[in-house]
């Protein structure tokens, strides 16, 4: 799936309902693809709508009216029945040789996007983050390179890069498979990386990533996203990203559990699709024993955080 | 027909967003060439717009070349044929066996297909199905007998060509007198033109599909619905489109925000002139060779009775307005008494529109039109025949027609009455049982329509209700019946398929590149029943071929080369396979078709 998502503007959205349908990230991408299942001509086996409310605002479950997603049921029309063994290639009048039509759903492309670019502005001093997506290849498969990190006092903080197959799944969902290297402060950490990212009902742009590591290491990275269109150019932008951790990784400063989480808000302007300037404000913290160690360095636990930066994609 | 001069307008001083969509009044002319441009065209002629040429005969000779054009303030090349946008008109008569000599000066591959022209597949020139295309620098001649009369056109086949300004008229000209009398006779050929690179165009589209739509639902929009209607109504007004993550917007990928809508080549600040005399009949041969346009287009003051649609002969009708898109033609007559009339084609998506002027004299002009507001897509758009009546209500007056929807009681109905047709003996009805394809479960597609309409008498999304009279497909009758009196002896159901959010086209949610090609039995007539589940109207070309569309019960209405697919509607016509190869059969917006949303056909 492709990296930018629109959104819509429908309804004000808060970090609270943000945050809700980012943890249940999984149920929402499962009755997505579990949706559906029957065809015309099947009565019954989509769910009747069970809410009866006044008709003002009596409101359907659109998304289970088998319109969507699902799998093809048993006496699905075969696409190919038509061609009575002919192929593109062969079969009378064919042109001699291999095929030279070739149209764009066999071409590769490509985009490279900074999210986020940005200068961050705390009581304890100022960092420089980044947060790049670029990936390049078909609709359905494609190379997915994800980078993040800090850079404070010219130096490394933090970085997570991420290596991916992209591979759709549903119309709205990819999974991600891969390999995540962590480096910066501490030891680097190297982990594979299983994850699924798409389009949730409602606009929400999710990103559920499990991680495998050495030594019996697992991680789990959500972050979620919308983007809220105040005019056309003018664009509110929600963002949300937990981390939690199985075992503690001290060299790292990380306990188990909850480790961090971040709720930002970024107000962009739109010059054109590819080039939008933004302010924001972005509240950290950190939880458990990752609060301890933080604490135990000197550092704060809970942070706000202003930003001033660039989103861009070319 | 008269030349252009597009000099008699000043240019207005408009910013300069302004001038992008309307264009430079001296469109083709160039102004302000930048160093590096100038170099490329060095000894090369300015394109010539407004007034295309007119070649007739027997024996043509066409060079497809590079010339700069500026439409937009812009320097940039175009393709074209004979140094022209459009390409020269081809006047060509009926019974006649023409010779169209080709030559491609680019350093590309060229071709160029005759768009609805009934002749043998190795001369309908698209690459790599009817023949291998004109490489660089080499000539192929085309021959073909010509076994029909009326309006036409012809256009590259070849990447992104069309777009980039290779599209002229071809007009069959009948042996005996044509039963449709005019006193005056011009083309009027609509296309839009793009500063940018299609093919990048089509690259960010792969990255954002909403790139160009600057009607998307806002904040804004939601305040004002809650303040109108109440917070419920407008909370459910969006419930559908979000929970499916569609958008109502959705009418074009391209809009002005990057596109020219152009009138026989020229802006609408250049305004494209015909001339006639108080109380002629003038006959207006609409062309759409756009690549990714539908027009919507009028003459404020004067009723048009279409005479003509896709070059074969109709039962007059008299409209106000009438939608076509890529690939189509309607011929109209119209009786002009006043000084000057604006021809009106505002763009589906109501980004802009291209203009030009029926007047008694050069340098005239009439009142020109504003935009329509923007309308959203209605639940009948993404959902189908819940109820026609209910059409172009808002969607909340819909939710009452939807609790028989879950039940599939109306698609087992039809279904069951298509088959008592059919053991019957004859197919005299285009079945109503939706049948979906294995391949449309899945990452290729957004929705499926599982209760699709099929009325034609929907003039379609920002027509309707408009308080003007508007043509349908319904209002189409061809004089003389169809070709081949037989009924269908069997049935091909293909469905019109994308995922707007990956940016994917194709048919049965396949696109072509993984796609077999359609078979059809040498002599036998098939209904083609095409399904449309997306939220976008498809033109939908058969090569080779004529199309006859038949209503819902199975009676004929018209003869087609490029049919209107809406979204939810099933259309069924009937094809007589009496063309033998390989033809193509696709989506006429061009970067549909380039996605995929193209079939093989094979006749044998």
């Amino acid at each position: 799936m492709k990296l930018i998502k629109r959104r819509f503007a429908m309804k004000p959205c808060s970090l609270f309902t943000a945050a809700l349908v980012l943890l249940g990230a999984a149920p929402v991408w499962a009755q997505t693809t579990m949706e559906g299942g029957g065809h015309a001509g099947h009565p019954g086996t989509a769910p009747a709508p069970t809410r009866a409310e006044s008709p003002a605002s009596a409101t359907m479950d659109y998304g289970s009216m088998n319109m969507q997603g699902g799998p093809a049921p048993a006496d699905a029309r075969d696409p190919h029945a038509y061609s009575n063994g002919l192929t593109l290639e062969s079969g009378p009048y064919a042109l001699p040789g291999p095929r030279q039509l070739r149209l764009s759903d066999e071409h590769a492309f490509g985009s490279v996007l900074l999210d986020r670019l940005e200068r961050v502005y705390t009581k304890d001093g100022n960092a420089t983050a980044y947060d790049a997506q670029a990936w390049f290849g078909g609709t359905y498969d494609r190379l997915v390179l994800k980078a993040e990190g800090d850079v404070a006092k010219g130096k490394l903080e933090e970085a997570r890069t991420e290596v991916l197959w992209g591979h759709a799944i549903a119309s709205y969902w990819d999974t991600q498979l891969g390999v995540r290297q962590d480096s910066g402060t501490g030891p680097d950490r190297t982990w594979l990386a299983f994850g699924i990212r798409g389009l949730a009902p409602y606009w929400f742009n999710v990103d559920a990533t499990a991680y495998v590591g050495s030594s019996g290491r697992t991680a789990l990275r959500l972050s979620g996203e919308y983007e809220l269109l105040l005019t056309q150019r003018l664009i509110l932008q929600p963002r949300m990203e937990v981390n939690l951790y199985r075992q503690r990784d001290e060299a790292r400063g990380l306990g188990s559990g909850l480790a961090d989480a971040a709720a930002g808000l970024r107000l962009r302007y739109e010059f054109s699709r590819q080039f939008a300037p933004y302010v924001g404000v972005e509240w950290a913290g950190k939880f458990g024993q990752t609060a301890d160690f933080a604490r135990a360095e000197g550092q704060r636990t809970r942070e706000t955080r202003y930003v001033v930066g660039v989103r861009l994609w070319f | 027909m008269p030349s252009l001069s597009p000099f008699h307008l000043p240019l207005p001083l408009m910013p300069s967003r302004r001038r992008f969509v309307r264009g430079l009044v001296a469109g083709g002319v160039m102004v302000g060439l930048s160093p590096w441009v100038r170099a490329a065209a060095q000894g090369l002629a300015d394109t010539r717009t407004g007034a295309a040429p007119v070649l007739s005969g027997t024996n043509i000779d066409l060079v497809v070349a590079e010339s700069p054009v500026n439409f937009t303030g812009t320097p940039r090349m175009a393709t074209t044929i004979n140094g022209s946008i459009p390409a020269p008109t081809l006047k060509l008569r009926e019974g006649d066996t023409v010779t169209i000599r080709v030559t491609n000066r680019l350093r590309e591959a060229t071709s160029i297909h005759w768009h609805g022209i009934i002749l043998p597949y190795q001369m309908d020139g698209v690459p790599g199905i009817s023949f291998q295309g004109i490489p660089p620098g080499e000539t192929f001649t085309y021959q073909f007998r010509l076994e029909q009369t009326g309006t036409y056109w012809y256009h590259s086949h070849s990447g992104m060509q069309e777009q980039t300004g290779m599209y002229g008229a071809l007009i069959v000209e009948p042996r005996e007198a044509d039963p449709i009398r005019a006193d005056r006779d011009y083309v009027v050929q609509l296309s839009d033109w793009t500063d940018e690179d299609p093919m990048r165009v089509l690259a960010k589209l792969k990255v954002q599909s909403d790139y160009y739509n600057y009607h998307q639902p806002t904040a804004i929009d939601f305040f004002r619905d809650v303040a109108d209607m109440g917070l419920s109504r407008a909370l459910d007004k969006r419930a559908m489109w979000n929970q499916m993550r569609m958008n109502p917007t959705d009418l074009a990928d391209l809009s002005g925000a990057t596109l020219t809508y152009l009138m026989n080549g020229v802006t609408p600040a250049g305004n494209w002139t015909g001339l006639f005399r108080p109380g002629e009949r003038v006959r207006l041969r609409f062309i759409n060779g756009a690549a990714n346009t539908f027009y919507d287009v009028r003459i404020p003051g004067l009723k048009m009775t279409v005479v003509q649609s896709d070059g074969q002969n109709v039962e007059p009708v008299t409209v106000d307005e009438f939608r076509f898109g890529p690939g189509e033609t309607y011929d109209v007559i119209v009786t002009p008494r006043e000084d000057a009339y604006t021809i009106f084609a505002q763009s589906m998506d109501r980004t802009g529109f291209a203009r030009g002027t029926l007047a008694v004299r050069e340098g005239l002009s009439a009142a020109v039109p504003a935009l329509d507001p923007v309308e959203w897509l209605t639940m009948a758009d993404m959902m189908g025949a819940m109820d026609h009546a209910a059409m172009g209500h808002d969607m909340p007056g819909m939710k009452h027609d939807m609790s028989g929807m879950n039940h599939g009681a109306m698609a087992m109905d039809h279904g069951q009455h298509a088959m008592h047709g059919m053991t019957g003996g004859a197919m005299a009805k285009p079945s109503a049982t939706v049948r979906h394809a294995r391949t449309e479960y899945g990452p290729s597609t957004d929705m499926r329509v599982d209760m699709p309409r099929t009325n034609l008498d929907d003039p379609g999304i920002g027509l309707r209700n408009n308080g003007r009279r508007v043509l349908t497909l319904a209002d189409l009758r061809t004089i003389g019946g169809p070709l081949d009196p037989r009924g269908a002896e069997r049935e091909i159901e293909l469905h019109l398929t994308g995922n707007m959010e990956r940016y994917t086209w194709s048919l049965d949610g396949l696109e072509f590149g993984k796609s077999t090609p359609v078979h059809l039995k040498y002599g036998e007539r098939v209904r083609v029943i095409l399904h449309n589940d997306t939220m976008m109207t498809h033109p939908m070309h058969l090569h080779g071929m004529w199309s006859e569309v038949e209503t819902p019960d199975g009676q004929f209405l018209v003869r087609r080369h490029t049919i209107p697919v809406q979204p939810a509607q099933r259309v069924s016509f009937l094809v007589t396979a009496d063309a033998l190869g390989r033809w193509a059969w696709h989506c006429h917006l061009m970067l549909h078709m380039d996605m995929g949303m193209f079939r093989e056909v094979v006749v044998s």
